[in-house]
């Protein structure tokens, strides 16, 4: 197995809540995130609920240091590296070699709409400020430079598993003695052009959205960002504190089956959730806790139950969706999923499957329903799954 | 760790794909930008696959399985794929088609084909392979990472074959807001021109190109990939020569060893005095051809470079038209590839002959 990779910090932006206190404080006391449209401004305003951050992108600014003027991604995304490298608390960063691995799915689309609407009519129109970080890869590097990260810099598209991934390198990166530290997950802000794409699919829930629940209609969608710090056990000595947990299994597969949908068995979710396990050394029965995917979706989630019942058969693990909370924050959500994973670890939380009433037919067991305290958790898998067919999960565990 | 490249399949915008001959017949181009010679889709992907793809993914899924043909591998350990700009056309379709029928009315297709992911997913698709899949989207560094995770898969892992490679395209409203940017000459110029013109601006690039990696030793290899090495907004000249001499040093290797440079000059003054400096200083006395007149400039550009060194060192020939005679009889051993993606992306690629 080599080395564990430790994380030694964490920060989460999303809509229920700007930083870890905050979404721990809603987690708690089963506040979800979702409500009419304030920030984003389309059409679809009164029919489909989404999972914003409750603060426009002045007060982001502010808040992270970036200008208001650059995309809402970048905003979201120093916001929870700052939080995430403030709790990592590590002395001497500038002699470590640092890197900042990050993902999102579509870079600065929500700039890019603005330019688009003038540049259509004319081409020499449209301020090429609100396309100059269209780029994904532009997001990622407007946060490493106001970080002052510059030993390595990536940036991870997969769609939906896209921020399971960034911190699946990372850790790779550490484990290969590239990094010594990484800064690790995923941002994405609600744009029109997602908000509608996925609205073409019919995939959108009118209502707050359901995962795990026989009459689930579908997803909200969210934004965010979230990250968690990653370092190496050659570090351990130097650390100021205690690192939360060690990140022991990652496995990335392919579903091969649709560029859209999941297959009905689950393929893909099967073979990441059985070679995170097989990474970890650990069994089925070990896992404590898991942060499904749980879209909401019909598809993903009879997908993802599927590959579940297949696995845990006989010793199912407590597990809930936290998009019941947080929307699905799309490249932000395997970050924001890893926070909530890391924390359920340190405090022993079990989070609640909000609005679950029906469980699914076809599934012989139930998400957890309320939100349990002081529960023994050792090992949190946590899933990502997406178009592509790209599925990652990643397993957390207690420091022995 | 030093990985084998099995095989190396381009679309470009000269003759790359499909031919054994090796850049004997450059393609010339006047204007701002240089485009991919597209091959005949229909023996390689499926036709009623054909009619749905973007020009991105027909290239990026064609030069991939030409790249698995070539080196009789059926299903790869890994796929991992580059792109810096993403699904352009279908990106653009789905952002016009929005904002004209002002959110109404919308056609799921391009949206879901728009993904930065879809080359590597329709690869997967193809193969029915559920292996490692990623994509890497950070601008000039996109290739770069890709070929790092393949190299730590190759490391991690024993017996491994893994897929990698890139794909941009150019579009027309691509070109058009990066011409904006004025990242493209003003006055008409050929690309074979392109490095002595002296003035601002380059020419605008595209391809797909793909490589199989493997950790396993064989007669078949075309070459050896020693190392690769990225670095970020270098503060002086100074400290990328500093870099370059210290990556050649980890490998235990100096400058004096390397045969060929390839370097990314694209003929735009701004950037191109940074490989002038370099050719006073680290890189002086070497023999050194650049690879941007033959594919354009674009941010996943090192892709195309990496197959010209490769081929360079599996033919042990140098093209007449990359400029440098090959000496006689001299076997070339070892070449370095530098590139500087609009001077905030820098890297290096170190390879060997089999």
């Amino acid at each position: 197995m080599g080395n564990p990779v430790l994380v030694a910090g964490v920060g989460v932006i999303s809509a229920i809540g700007k930083n870890t206190a905050e979404s721990l404080d809603a987690l708690e006391s089963g506040r979800a995130g979702m409500g009419e449209m304030h920030w984003l401004n389309s059409v679809h305003k009164s029919k489909l609920p989404v999972a914003e951050v409750n603060l426009n992108n002045e007060d982001l600014a502010s808040l992270g240091g970036l200008p208001s003027s650059v995309s809402r991604t970048a905003l979201l995304s120093i916001i929870a590296a700052k939080e995430a490298l403030a709790d990592a608390a590590i002395d001497n960063l500038e002699h470590l070699r640092v890197g900042f691995i990050s993902a999102n799915t579509v870079g600065g689309m929500d700039k890019t709409e603005n330019f688009f609407s003038e540049f259509i009519s004319n081409p020499q129109k449209g301020k090429l400020r609100d396309v100059i970080h269209h780029e994904c890869g532009s997001i990622t590097e407007l946060v490493a430079d106001h970080l002052g990260i510059r030993h390595y810099i990536s940036t991870i598209s997969t769609a939906c598993s896209s921020s399971a991934n960034s911190i699946f390198f990372a850790a790779r990166l550490i484990k290969n003695n590239i990094l010594d530290v990484a800064v690790a997950g995923g941002t994405d802000a609600l744009t029109k052009f997602t908000l509608n794409g996925f609205n073409t699919l019919m995939i959108l829930d009118p209502e707050f959205c359901k995962p795990f629940d026989e009459n689930r209609r579908g997803l909200n969608l969210g934004e965010g960002a979230g990250y968690v710090v990653l370092v190496s056990d050659r570090l351990i000595s130097s650390l100021k504190k205690q690192p939360y947990c060690s990140l022991s299994g990652y496995c990335n597969a392919n579903d091969a089956y649709h560029q859209t949908a999941s297959s009905p068995e689950g393929t893909g979710s099967f073979l990441a959730m059985k070679g995170a396990l097989k990474q970890s050394g650990l069994n089925p029965s070990d896992i404590s806790y898991i942060n499904l995917h749980g879209t909401g979706t019909q598809n993903n989630d009879i997908s993802e139950g599927t590959a579940i019942k297949l696995l845990f058969d006989g010793h199912y693990p407590k597990m809930s969706s936290t998009k019941s909370f947080t929307g699905h924050t799309l490249g932000a959500s395997g970050g924001v999923e890893a926070v909530f994973s890391v924390l359920a670890i340190r405090h022993g939380f079990v989070y609640p499957n909000l609005r679950l009433t029906t469980p699914m037919k076809e599934l012989p067991f139930v998400p957890e329903i309320k939100f349990l305290k002081n529960e023994k958790i050792d090992h949190v898998l946590s899933n990502s799954f997406g178009f592509g067919g790209n599925c990652s999960s990643l397993i957390f565990s207690k420091l022995k | 760790m030093q990985v084998f490249i099995k095989s190396a399949s381009s679309i470009s915008p000269q003759k790359t794909f499909g031919q054994s001959s090796f850049l004997t017949e450059p393609v010339e181009y006047a204007g701002k930008k240089l485009t991919c010679i597209e091959p005949d889709y229909s023996g390689i992907i499926d036709s009623k696959l054909i009619r749905r793809m973007s020009r991105i993914i027909k290239m990026g899924v064609a030069a991939a399985a030409a790249s698995l043909k070539e080196a009789k591998i059926t299903m790869p350990d890994a796929i991992i794929t580059a792109t810096a700009y993403g699904c352009l056309e279908d990106t653009e379709i789905f952002l016009k088609k929005m904002i004209q029928n002002k959110e109404e009315m919308l056609s799921p297709t391009a949206f879901i084909q728009s993904t930065h992911n879809t080359v590597g997913a329709q690869i997967a698709l193809m193969l029915k392979c559920h292996n490692y899949n990623n994509t890497f989207v950070n601008r000039g560094f996109s290739f770069e990472s890709a070929i790092l995770d393949a190299i730590l898969m190759l490391q991690e892992n024993e017996n491994n074959h893994v897929l990698a490679g890139a794909a941009d395209e150019i579009i027309d409203t691509s070109h058009s807001i990066l011409s904006r940017f004025g990242l493209y000459k003003n006055e008409p110029v050929s690309n074979f021109d392109l490095l002595q013109s002296g003035t601002k601006g380059t020419m605008n690039g595209e391809g797909a190109t793909f490589f199989v990696l493997t950790n396993q030793a064989s007669k078949e290899n075309q070459a050896a990939l020693d190392a690769i090495s990225t670095f970020y907004k270098p503060q002086s000249i100074t400290e990328t020569e500093k870099n370059i001499l210290s990556f050649l040093k980890e490998q235990s290797t100096d400058i004096n060893e390397i045969d060929i440079i390839i370097t990314g000059k694209n003929g735009d003054s701004r950037g191109d005095e940074i490989y002038q400096r370099l050719s006073h200083s680290v890189f002086k006395t070497k023999k050194q051809v650049h690879y941007k007149y033959l594919c354009g400039e674009y941010p996943t550009s090192t892709a195309f470079a990496l197959w010209v060194a490769i081929k360079i060192l599996k033919h042990q020939s140098i093209p007449s038209i990359l400029g440098m005679n090959s000496d006689s009889g001299k076997p070339i051993k070892r070449i370095l590839i530098y590139n500087h993606h609009q001077n905030l992306h820098h890297s290096l690629f170190l390879l060997s002959a089999c």
